[in-house]
């Protein structure tokens, strides 16, 4: 793109936005070539950080005109490219929207700019009493924006939900700069739902420019227990048996080996080292119900085989027995050059056939993968080590992950439960999904933005795209798994 | 184990609409047809769909129901219950054989509701027939998915408009250990509508909350620990009261005779119209209203406050069922329809004109 056409458009820009506001130098715009996937990257024509809803429209109505592409932006923590920039377009950060317009405390509700971060709306009505229950493991820098761009999980949700879960009204500019609502704090909905169509949509439907997200009571009593096991499937056979009590635990979450390993080294929780897997399960409610379930999971877990299970005696032990879980990704960070994380969902049954054939491909490709689970809800994390620095690794290591997210379907499960798809995933896509489904997705993206100007390239495959994948992919002439049911 | 029919007849329904879509026309989707009543009238003639049923796969360990859509709710229900789980979301059934299609189509949700998530919060895929005849499946099995637009869950409360629900996966919740409901004396709506917002920031197990004619009822489900201490806590007067009749709208003021109104409106919103005869569900979110009722005036001040009013049952034909949609969302909405059922094959009119 030419220097010339990057100097008219940020003098437009500029016509509206502060100076400073429109990056245009090549040394500013190194920050935004990428997100948390940074395996790929691309230099935006420019990026512009509106601080009002009005700038926002000015923006869009300026890249509808000229048919600019717009990738919008919020902390940039994507693990799948969501936010990678567009060589021709622009990246609307949301950033500097960062304001808590209001909290209302009869209503339990907060009306945030789409530029706040998660973590923060948790802090600001903590003396309340309340919370916001989404917590991806990024919350301390992820922004509620692309919260709701990717339909983002948690630790939590199993108990609480996604962040579709947890919204209750959403203030969007379309790609022609005009502004729609989608407002469901009434419990009711006029019309078609669209929130479950915006919630995920991956930045490609609309710009969220308001949020207002549902607040939840903090629980009164809220306590750990940690199992440990000498195999991963008798962990696994635990959750499904914890669940069967009819017990929802707040969170329940597993480690393996490799995980646990990397984890205790870098935050000493205190984790047995030898073992197979740790369960961390934890129970929320009144102070007595806590102590019951408590009881009952820490039955469950011996009669499940647990050779040890913990009970963290404190607050700060509790906090401790999560510190390892939550960093997991930087403690597996710290063992090697670089590690690539997936996420991919399966039903709990089908654990130790997915954990099985993870092992055999970690074999066949030479590469380590350690696992972390969110073993309540399915959602499984490999982590698999490698060093970019070894000609062809990345490459082998990318599609290691395809074929694990490959298992995934095999299983009936899919291959994304909390990351979204954005550049990482639209092969998988072809196998998910079949041709219908993508052209109907295709479809329902033109009813928004019929000149597709809003984060192109993302999310949904092309046929084009597919057919290259499926080339690639075809084995004795058979494309992968042409039996699987595509659901 | 159960009496759950197995009959799959996804291929007549195939054909059927591929004859459509060939010939030119459009039908009524219905299942049992116990709430064909709820949006406009139709004159088209009725596609039947209740027969598709079965059960395809379901696994309580796994949290999740994956059933046919004709398969009968009260059997779903008693299903659940001999695992000891449930819908999270309460449905009213409004007849015996209510289905599960009708039930996600309808998308009407009961007491729960204003304590948990609706039922597009506990929908999780769908295998759907549009309106060129073609299959589709969209979402999953898996309670976290977000690969492609969820369109499965923009089919609840679609009523029928965008295709033929063939198969749902739905989330199911474990049964309470114990529920209790508990009354209280509350002589004006917006002092109940106060108190039941306050004990929303606490931490009880509330489940349901219904407040007519100066009392309010609130059903406590959960941990029989949990459940006691809130007891013990909020005092109150410990009562039977039958929410199933309430959910089933069997109560006297919901007289067949008379028109009745739903307004909703965000829960702590003040009472509309102070003095007149009302159930008030949802923690302040749900209202009912029997009775003549000046739609129109109902509406301005609903949406002053970010809620809507739907003319439920029983109006006079010239008051739109559903509250209007500002232009530019009507058309958004109608060219959703438009990609799923060019044709406008399926249930056309059924929400607004052209929807």
């Amino acid at each position: 793109m030419s220097q010339s056409l990057r100097e008219k458009l940020a003098a437009e820009f500029r016509k509206f936005l502060p100076t400073e506001n429109v990056v245009d130098q090549s040394t500013s715009l190194a920050a935004y070539e990428c997100d948390g996937l940074s395996a790929y990257r691309e230099t935006p024509l420019l990026v512009l950080l509106p601080e009002t809803i009005e700038q926002v429209q000015q923006v869009m109505r300026i890249c509808h005109q000229q048919r600019l592409p717009v990738v919008s932006r919020g902390a940039g923590t994507s693990l799948s490219g969501g936010a990678l920039p567009h060589p021709e377009g622009v990246v609307l950060s949301l950033a500097k929207m960062k304001r808590i317009l209001k909290v209302d405390t009869l209503s339990r509700l907060a009306v945030v700019e789409p530029g706040v971060r998660n973590l923060a709306i948790s802090e600001a009505v903590k003396s309340l009493g309340l919370y916001y229950a989404p917590d991806p493991s990024s919350q301390i820098a992820c922004s509620i924006g692309g919260n709701v761009a990717e339909n983002a999980g948690g630790v939590h949700c199993l108990k609480y939900g996604l962040t579709l879960h947890n919204i209750l009204a959403l203030k969007l500019v379309g790609v022609d700069g005009e502004i729609f609502e989608v407002d469901q704090r009434s419990l009711h909905n006029d019309g078609y739902d669209l929130m479950p169509l915006l919630v995920g949509s991956e930045g490609m439907l609309a710009i969220v420019v308001e949020v207002t997200v549902k607040l939840l009571p903090i629980p009164r009593c809220a306590r750990v227990v940690m199992g440990v096991f000498d195999s991963v499937e008798m962990a696994g056979d635990s959750v499904a048996a914890i669940i069967a009590e009819g017990i929802i635990p707040a969170g329940i979450e597993m480690m393996d080996n490799p995980a646990i390993r990397a984890a205790e080294d870098f935050v000493h929780a205190g984790y047995p080292i030898d073992a197979e897997a740790v369960l961390i399960c934890e129970l929320d409610g009144t102070e007595e119900e806590v102590v019951a379930q408590i009881e009952l999971v820490e039955g469950v877990l011996q009669r499940g085989g647990a050779v040890d299970t913990r009970l963290a005696r404190d607050e700060a032990e509790r906090l401790l027995f999560w510190s390892g879980r939550k960093a997991a990704f930087p403690a597996v960070g710290r063992i090697s050059p670089d590690y690539y994380c997936i996420d991919g969902t399966i039903p709990r049954k089908a654990l130790s056939r997915v954990l099985t054939g993870i092992r055999e491909l970690s074999a066949e490709y030479g590469l380590p993968v350690a696992n972390v689970f969110h073993a309540g809800d399915g959602n499984l994390h490999p982590l698999i080590l490698y060093d970019s620095n070894n000609e062809g690794e990345l490459e082998r290591t990318e599609e290691l992950g395809s074929k694990i997210l490959q298992l995934c379907i095999q299983c009936g499960g899919t291959i994304t439960g909390e990351h979204g798809v954005g550049v990482e995933k639209l092969g998988e896509m072809c196998i998910q999904f079949g041709e219908a489904e993508r052209n109907q997705f295709h479809a329902i993206r033109e009813c928004f933005d019929p000149l597709r100007l809003l984060n192109p390239g993302k999310a949904i495959p092309t046929l084009a795209r597919c057919a290259e994948f499926n080339s690639m992919h075809v084995h004795q002439g058979k494309v992968p798994h042409p039996d699987i049911e595509r659901f | 184990m159960n009496d759950i029919v197995d009959v799959d007849i996804e291929a007549e329904l195939v054909t059927q609409v591929a004859a459509l879509a060939a010939a030119g026309g459009s039908v009524e989707v219905v299942g049992s047809g116990s709430k064909r009543f709820y949006g406009e009238s139709l004159d088209t003639l009725p596609m039947e769909v209740a027969a598709h049923s079965g059960i395809i796969d379901y696994d309580p360990a796994e949290l999740v129901i994956t059933l046919r859509a004709g398969c009968r709710l009260r059997e779903v229900e008693a299903l659940l219950a001999e695992h000891r789980q449930m819908f999270g979301f309460e449905a009213p059934h409004f007849g015996p054989e209510a289905t599960i299609g009708g039930m996600v189509a309808s998308g009407l949700a009961g007491p729960r509701r204003g304590f948990a998530g609706n039922i597009r919060d506990f929908v999780l895929g769908v295998k759907m027939l549009d309106g060129r005849g073609e299959v589709l499946q969209f979402g999953g099995r898996v309670i976290k998915n977000v690969a492609g637009f969820d369109l499965s869950r923009v089919l609840v409360g679609s009523l029928g408009t965008l295709g033929v629900i063939l198969e749902v996966s739905i989330r199911v919740v474990p049964m309470y250990a114990i529920e209790t409901t508990l009354a209280f004396e509350h002589s004006s709506a917006d002092a109940h509508i106060r108190w039941v917002n306050e004990l929303g920031s606490q931490p009880f197990p509330l489940s349901a909350s219904a407040w007519h004619d100066g009392t309010s009822r609130l059903r406590l489900s959960g941990s029989e620990q949990g459940v006691n201490q809130a007891i013990a806590e909020l005092g109150g007067e410990r009562v039977k009261f039958d929410w199933a009749e309430l959910r089933e709208q069997k109560h006297d003021l919901f007289v067949l005779e008379q028109p009745l109104t739903r307004v909703s409106l965000p829960p702590a919103s003040v009472d509309l119209v102070p003095g007149r005869p009302q159930w008030i569900e949802w923690g302040g979110a749900q209202r009912w209203l029997s009775g003549e009722v000046d739609v129109a005036a109902l509406r301005e001040k609903a949406v002053t406050l970010g809620g809507s009013v739907c003319a439920f049952r029983g109006h006079a034909t010239d008051v739109a069922v559903f509250h209007p949609l500002a232009p530019t969302m009507l058309k958004l909405q109608r060219s959703i329809k438009s990609s799923l059922d060019p044709a406008g094959i399926f249930n056309s009119g059924r929400i607004y004109p052209g929807l």
